[in-house]
């Protein structure tokens, strides 16, 4: 089982949402979140106030797969989250060892 | 207000008197000054406007430049501001302001206004409308001052502040341009209130600003404003008092009303554009900030011009109000590196400096202006030298004052919250509520 992390653009959220219910995806963790990457962050003026705003807003999911799902999820989030732009954010991949569904108690990819 | 209008006439009303007396033997009830029903109902109209300029106009306009943890403490101020003031101008400001013949200040005749029943007339309307519209201009001047001090002033050192400086700075220089003091004996022209309202609440702000310091993490930390749209929105509600607050200025229903309601369009307009612009070339964006406070600033720089100035006069004026206080507010702020948070000294003492020297040049016939005050012989230098003199004398006995009290009140009851107070926010340790 792996971890899939990824960190985009919080108005693609729906387009990558989209794809990978189609690619079978069960289940989502969403939060809103703020940081910066190369994007680096942008100026605001406030009369004779600059303020540089280094933290922008993103949103980061998280969803554990299955090992044979993690390639297609990487690509369908690729795919959905696009813009070409810098900015557009990362995909993380990390192992699971194990997981619980609280309900049935059933463990391992059977949980997922 | 302007003093040549009404002096002229209440002193002709006096002459008028002793004239009857001695020729004809007639009662004094024959020159009694006639109420004018139509000027009555625009002063009404007027008061109105102008007490909607602090409440919420100021209120709103100022609260949301400030963090979101001072917004309700920028309101309350306002709010209680508007109510303290009101009170004392009953019970003695508009006595010092109005009353009696001093050169510096009126006297105490008319303590809790004493002798204003319900036929008293000032002029042609009645004086508790000409008192209640008076009342509206001493509660703005200081709700003013609060811009400078936002996010690090004690709540109760801040209304002992404005209400010991409305007594001690609002009413005298009030007497002194508008209640007959040597100011308006010198031919000073000051329409509804440049040097009066707006260098006086400026140059007050500056000093509090100086004497109380800094705000914790300013020019390091980012002070977002809470919500720009409040400031718009206040913004334009002090645009549309304004009409009552230069146009009331007249005290009448006439064609100079009218000029000066004109003259304030189109100089806050020029000058809302100018700031847009020169912001848009300067610093790269036209902001919402930015045409805000240039609308304020040319609102404050056409008060003491209009009723003077025709529609020449309101450009030129809009296009250096929109100039001025935005290299004010930006470059000399930070070049010199006191934080007058919300920039009173920037729009309001700049602003109204401006428009009280402009004033003295755009009032000649020659550029469609109503004409020199006649202590100028038609010398526009004359006129623009007495403005230069009202407006020097202004800055330094409002300077002198502001700081003599504020210093009184940091040994005494202190001014300052404390640095833990700050950073919580003055909404909660000040007042117990927050957004």
């Amino acid at each position: 089982m792996k971890l899939v992390t990824a960190i985009i653009k919080p108005f693609k959220l729906d387009d990558v949402r989209e794809a990978l219910s189609t690619i079978g995806v069960k289940g989502i963790t969403m939060t809103e979140v703020k940081g910066f990457g190369r994007q680096k962050g942008h100026t605001e003026l406030y009369r004779g106030a600059e303020y540089v705003v280094d933290f922008l807003p993103k949103v980061k999911l998280e969803m554990v797969v299955d090992d044979a799902t993690v390639e297609p999820v990487i690509d369908a989030i690729t795919k959905a989250a696009s813009t070409g732009k810098i900015g557009d954010g990362k995909i993380f991949v990390s192992t699971i060892e194990d997981a619980v569904r609280i309900r049935t108690g059933e463990t391992g990819p059977e949980a997922l | 207000m302007s003093n040549f209008k009404i002096k002229p006439s209440f002193g002709l009303g006096i002459l008028a008197i002793i004239g009857l007396l001695m020729s004809t033997g007639a009662s004094a009830e024959d020159a009694k000054p006639v109420l004018d029903a139509g000027n009555t109902s625009w002063m009404l109209t007027s008061t109105a406007l102008v007490l909607l300029m602090t409440i919420p106009g100021v209120a709103l306009f100022y609260g949301g430049m400030v963090r979101r943890k001072n917004l309700l403490s920028v309101a309350a101020a306002t709010f209680a501001t508007t109510a303290m003031i009101s009170v004392i101008w009953a019970v003695v400001g508009y006595s010092l302001a109005f009353k009696g013949s001093g050169a510096y200040v009126g006297d105490f005749s008319a303590l809790f206004l004493k002798g204003m029943g319900y036929d008293s007339i000032q002029g042609t309307i009645p004086e508790s409308v000409f008192m209640t519209f008076q009342m509206t201009f001493a509660i703005i001047t200081p709700a003013l001052i609060i811009g400078a001090v936002v996010e690090r002033m004690k709540f109760s050192a801040l209304l002992i502040f404005l209400g010991l400086w409305s007594v001690l700075v609002y009413s005298p220089i009030a007497h002194m341009v508008w209640g007959g003091g040597w100011l308006a004996g010198d031919g000073i022209q000051d329409f509804a209130g440049g040097t009066v309202v707006h260098i006086n609440a400026g140059i007050a702000g500056l000093v509090a600003a100086l004497v109380l310091g800094k705000r914790k993490g300013y020019g390091t930390e980012a002070m977002p404003p809470v919500n720009l749209v409040y400031t718009m929105a206040g913004a334009a509600l002090l645009w549309v008092g304004w009409f009552g607050f230069n146009a009331g200025s007249e005290l009448a229903a006439d064609g100079t009303a009218g000029m000066a309601m004109a003259v304030t369009q189109i100089a806050t307009a020029v000058a809302a554009m100018a700031w847009m612009l020169i912001e848009w070339i300067m610093r790269g964006k036209p902001t919402l900030l930015g045409m805000a406070s240039g609308a304020v600033a040319g609102l404050v720089a056409i008060t003491p011009a209009s009723g003077f100035v025709g529609p020449t006069g309101a450009f030129v004026i809009g296009i250096a109000a929109g100039i001025i206080p935005f290299l004010a507010s930006v470059y000399l702020k930070r070049m010199l590196g006191y934080d007058d948070s919300l920039d009173a000294f920037g729009v309001h003492a700049v602003g109204g400096i401006v428009g009280a020297l402009l004033t003295g040049i755009f009032s000649a016939a020659a550029f469609g202006g109503a004409g020199l005050n006649a202590a100028a012989n038609g010398s526009i230098l004359a006129q623009f030298m007495i403005q230069l003199k009202g407006v020097g004398f202004t800055v330094i006995y409002d300077a002198v004052v502001t700081f003599l009290i504020l210093m009184a009140l940091k040994f005494t009851i202190g001014i300052r919250v404390t640095e833990e107070e700050e950073a919580e926010g003055l909404d909660i340790n000040q007042h117990g509520e927050r957004v």
